[in-house]
């Protein structure tokens, strides 16, 4: 009887992520009739309010809600190339938000995921340009790179009490430049392809790095929208996701990694191993990242670009986002990172000439923000759910 | 009519699965010490956090000098002169003593702090009312007598006249409270109206005009103090006459359990060793008692015995193996269970549910795992016999998020996980701590059992009258050493008092101290 009220409680929080996430639309919407209205009103010709709404909607609004579904209508996708690059992105997006939202589950803060998600970018195409291995063998290296970054900041957190949050911001810079400098090597790298001053394409290096698509004989839809770059990636994250889950959740492993989030003193009392705990947890942090990283330079689209990439990947940031959505439950995260994937996608297909493309970011932006006030609203709700049911019951057991 | 400063009438207050307060209705008077009495969850923490504006009645009315006031939160209640110490302390760790009373009651001239003039009227306070604090000892340092009298002097320096005390006195050693009443005492006279939440019967006989009492919820009466029993109050608020006496046969020592030689612990609030070179042997089936004035070693030692702690130097020897420097883990396979002082800090993992705070210190064991999987049925079931064994009141059985418990019945939980682990040394702090008398009269006939079936006992209590009852030897710690050992039987309370303070000492044990300190310099 009790388990009701569990379910009930998960309910609510699923129910304030939905309105999170229609407020964010809704300001979103405003904005684009602003930016709108401002546009009509710079042309000092005459133009009805019904013009600043349906512009806003029709080369705006619309496109970000349609995101890969863009230019197909709500026809079924046939062939839409963007359709397969935003599953493209939910790969990676769903392995960082998975990588925050296990750390967070275990009371760590992980804002390096920028960071591991670079040297799992690393691991991956090292493996795939230098070494030659086939994509399973990539995906692995992309998981220890990945690791191995997380857990140095685990390990000092763990053994010097050094906040993981100072630690891993370090260590992105260090590992953004690191690995710019390795893959770069001067312009004689391996990796480097000095026509493109990009690394090099897996096409045309070593085909067999990159993950298989569902392609076959493309005659079904399912062929058809699982075709590269949207790959088989998709399906290892989510399976991951459920994983994770299970861990957390079943296990004794993630009782004990709980149990630390929860209280470390509480933890050290029943005779759990906190330091060991603290740096595995970052390090299966780190890995999930890591495998984000394989997970999208494999399908072989995106290039590293060596000299240019001076800012930290964003993934790892969105990472943060999307797992605060979900309240850092790892099966949630899928669809945060559906959803993210989804308006960033649409997000560039907006009339450039009227609105920026940011107002995405503004959207999702928005959203993080109330998923701070989410638990006041899931709190007020089930206060107020919770008063209306008990009276009467109440009165009848007396 | 009479004088009521504060009435509460016919409130109601439910929490998710739970009525904790039903229609109860609370009349303070002006200048009167009124104590609140009842069991384990019986609502009375709940009723107070209620006037302090902490949480919203469902129904109900609250009036200040006859008005009816809304109290939202807890800046309503200071507005109304209300202060409140709570239960378990509301400090923050990392300030100084000086930060947290003036805290949310800064005075600030152009924004900037005013400092000086908090420290004046703090110390002016303290030397008025005799309470002693450091104004600049971090609270995280200091012991919790003295984090008390810091709650009070927040509630001082706020110009509070209506105090409420939950369980101030549960923390404290005998001249503490002594200490506390006397301070009581003083603040009634200057027309303070007091509210005081007790389990000790002796207190509230001591010290309060009147006594309130609850039961699940509900008002049960009113009584004035002087026209009353101890046993009238027991029967009020349990519903039954208890037992106030312990009936144990005699104590068959068996082999040497635990055997602690030469053990010294660093002190973590100053240089000196909290532990200076203690000895002492543990048997199968008795049960020792380490007595001594808070701050005296008691607690360090036990740290070091649990393994929460590094001791610097001896040995500590588990059924004949050495323990010294295993890890926690280790020692709770061999054997030992340990009741912890601080429930919140070591005892509970607070935000999970009761079910897993129960398998705590069993989750690993094939009973309850397979494959690493935890057998979350297993888990629940066996919740559920602690539960009714040791009659652990809470909102929801076994679902029950820790935090949300009483105090005293998360407190009946972790004595309950421990005691059920049956293990060859149970180290037990203060097990009785916020219980009220029902529920220590079963703990006490537990531990005995306990003991009976072989269990060797190792407590340390702050409470002469627990120590005379349940020990079969006591050893008295002063400054780190063990200054006597006495049989219960053939000692007087006057006498451990003068040893706990230092004014006398045995012989024996400063010789077999002083025989451990060659053994280690031997070493
Ligand atoms: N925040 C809360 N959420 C849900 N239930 C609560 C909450 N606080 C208290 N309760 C429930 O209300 C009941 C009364 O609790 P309360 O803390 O008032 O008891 P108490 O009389 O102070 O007991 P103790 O002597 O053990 O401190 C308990 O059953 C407890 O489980
Ligand atoms: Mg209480």
């Amino acid at each position: 009887m009790l388990n009701k009220r569990r379910f009930i409680q998960g309910l609510f929080t699923l129910v304030s992520a939905i309105i999170c996430v229609l407020i964010g639309l809704a300001l979103g919407f405003i904005i684009l009739v602003v930016f709108s209205w401002s546009s009509y009103s710079s042309k000092g010709v005459p133009y009805t309010v019904g013009q600043v709404f349906s512009t806003a909607w029709e080369q705006g609004f619309k496109r970000i809600l349609l995101g890969g579904f863009y230019n197909l209508g709500w026809k079924i996708p046939t062939r839409s190339l963007l359709l397969r690059s935003e599953i493209c992105r939910i790969a990676p997006l769903l392995m960082c938000g998975l990588s925050v939202g296990f750390a967070f589950k275990t009371g760590l803060f992980n804002i390096g995921a920028a960071g591991q998600y670079t040297l799992g970018a690393y691991g991956a195409l090292m493996c795939a340009l230098i070494l030659k291995l086939p994509w399973w063998a990539c995906l692995l290296a992309s998981v220890l790179f990945g690791a191995v970054w997380g857990a140095i900041p685990g390990f000092f957190k763990a053994y010097f009490n050094i906040n993981e949050v100072i630690t891993s911001i370090m260590f992105n810079w260090i590992g953004l430049y690191g690995v710019n400098t390795l893959m770069y090597g001067n312009g004689k790298s391996v990796m480097y392809n000095a026509n493109e001053s990009k690394v090099w394409k897996l096409v045309n290096k070593n085909a067999s790095a990159i993950i298989p698509d569902m392609k076959g004989d493309g005659s079904t839809l399912f062929n058809k929208v699982f075709t590269n770059p949207s790959t088989i990636a998709v399906f290892i994250a989510i399976a991951v996701a459920i994983v994770l889950y299970v861990v957390l959740n079943k296990t004794v492993f993630g009782y004990e990694l709980k149990a630390c989030g929860y209280s470390k003193t509480a933890a050290k009392y029943a005779g759990i191993n906190e330091k060991r705990n603290i740096i595995l947890a970052m390090a299966i942090a780190g890995a999930l990242a890591g495998l984000g990283a394989g997970l999208f330079y494999l399908t072989g689209t995106e290039q590293w670009n060596p000299q240019e990439n001076t800012a930290l990947p964003a993934m790892g940031f969105d990472g943060i986002s999307v797992a605060l959505l979900a309240s850092s439950n790892p099966i949630g995260t899928i669809f945060s990172a559906i959803f993210k994937a989804h308006i960033a996608t649409g997000g560039p297909k907006m009339e450039k000439t009227l609105f920026p493309s940011e107002i995405a970011d503004v959207i999702s932006g928005t959203i993080i923000y109330l998923c701070a006030f989410m638990l006041l609203f899931k709190n007020k709700l089930a206060a107020r759910v919770f008063r209306r049911s008990r009276k009467p019951e109440g009165e009848i057991k007396k | 009519m009479d004088d009521y400063v504060i009435e509460m009438l016919h409130i109601t207050k439910t929490f998710p699965g739970i009525r904790a307060n039903d229609d109860v209705t609370l009349q303070l008077k002006r200048g009167e010490i009124h104590a609140l009495l009842g069991e384990n969850g019986a609502g009375k923490s709940t009723l107070m956090s209620v006037l302090f504006g902490l949480y919203q009645p469902d129904s109900g009315e609250i009036r200040k000098d006859g008005k009816t006031v809304h109290i939202k939160d807890p800046n309503d209640a200071n507005a109304l002169h209300i202060g409140m110490v709570h239960q378990h302390f509301k400090l923050v760790d990392v300030f100084s003593v000086l930060d947290n009373i003036i805290l949310g009651a800064e005075t600030t001239k152009y924004g900037l702090l005013k400092k000086d003039e908090a420290r004046r009227k703090v110390m002016e306070l303290s030397q008025r009312y005799g309470l002693m604090v450091d104004p600049d000892a971090l609270v995280e340092d200091i012991s919790v007598g003295m984090q008390q009298r810091v709650e009070i002097l927040k509630m001082l320096y706020r110009d509070n006249d209506i105090l409420i005390l939950d369980e101030p006195t549960a923390v404290l050693t005998p001249q503490e409270i002594d200490e506390l009443m006397e301070i009581m005492r003083g603040f009634a006279r200057e027309g303070k109206s007091i509210l005081f939440i007790t389990h000790k019967l002796n207190e509230i006989m001591a010290v309060s005009d009147r006594c309130s009492v609850l039961r699940k919820g509900k008002y049960i009466g009113t009584v004035e103090t002087k026209d009353t029993t101890k046993e009238e109050l027991s029967r009020m608020m349990v519903g039954r006459d208890v037992s106030f006496t312990v009936d144990k046969a005699p104590c068959k020592p068996g082999d040497t359990v635990l055997s602690v030689q030469g053990l010294t612990v660093p002190s973590k609030l100053h240089s000196n060793n909290a532990v200076k070179g203690v000895s002492f042997d543990v048997h199968a089936g008795e049960i020792v008692c380490l007595a001594g004035i808070e701050g005296n070693g008691q607690s360090d030692l036990v740290l070091a015995l649990t393994g929460l702690e590094k001791a610097s130097a001896g040995k500590i020897e588990f059924c004949g193996k050495d323990i010294t420097h295993s890890p926690i883990r280790k020692r709770a396979l061999a054997g030992m269970s340990h009741i912890p002082e601080d429930r919140h800090k070591h005892g509970l993992v607070l935000d999970y549910s009761l079910e897993n705070n129960m398998s705590l210190q069993r989750y690993f064991e094939p009973e309850f795992e397979s494959l690493g999987f935890i057998k979350q049925k297993k888990v629940h079931s066996y919740a559920e016999k602690l539960i009714s064994e040791y009659d652990v009141r809470s909102a929801e059985g076994p679902y029950t998020i820790a935090r949300a418990m009483s105090g005293g019945n998360q407190q009946k939980a972790i004595v309950g996980r421990e005691l059920d682990r049956r293990t060859k040394l149970l180290v037990a702090v203060q097990p009785t701590r916020g219980l009220d008398v029902g529920a220590i009269e079963s703990i006490h006939k537990e531990i005995i059992a306990a003991r009976d079936a072989g269990t060797a006992v190792l407590l340390m209590s702050l409470e002469l009258e627990e120590v005379m009852s349940l020990s079969d030897r006591i050893l008295v710690m002063y400054e780190g050493e063990i200054v006597g050992e006495f049989d219960p039987q053939k000692v007087t309370v006057q006498e451990l008092g003068l040893y706990m303070a230092g004014a006398a000492r045995q012989d024996i044990s400063a010789a077999s101290d002083a025989a451990a300190r060659g053994g280690i310099a031997n070493a």
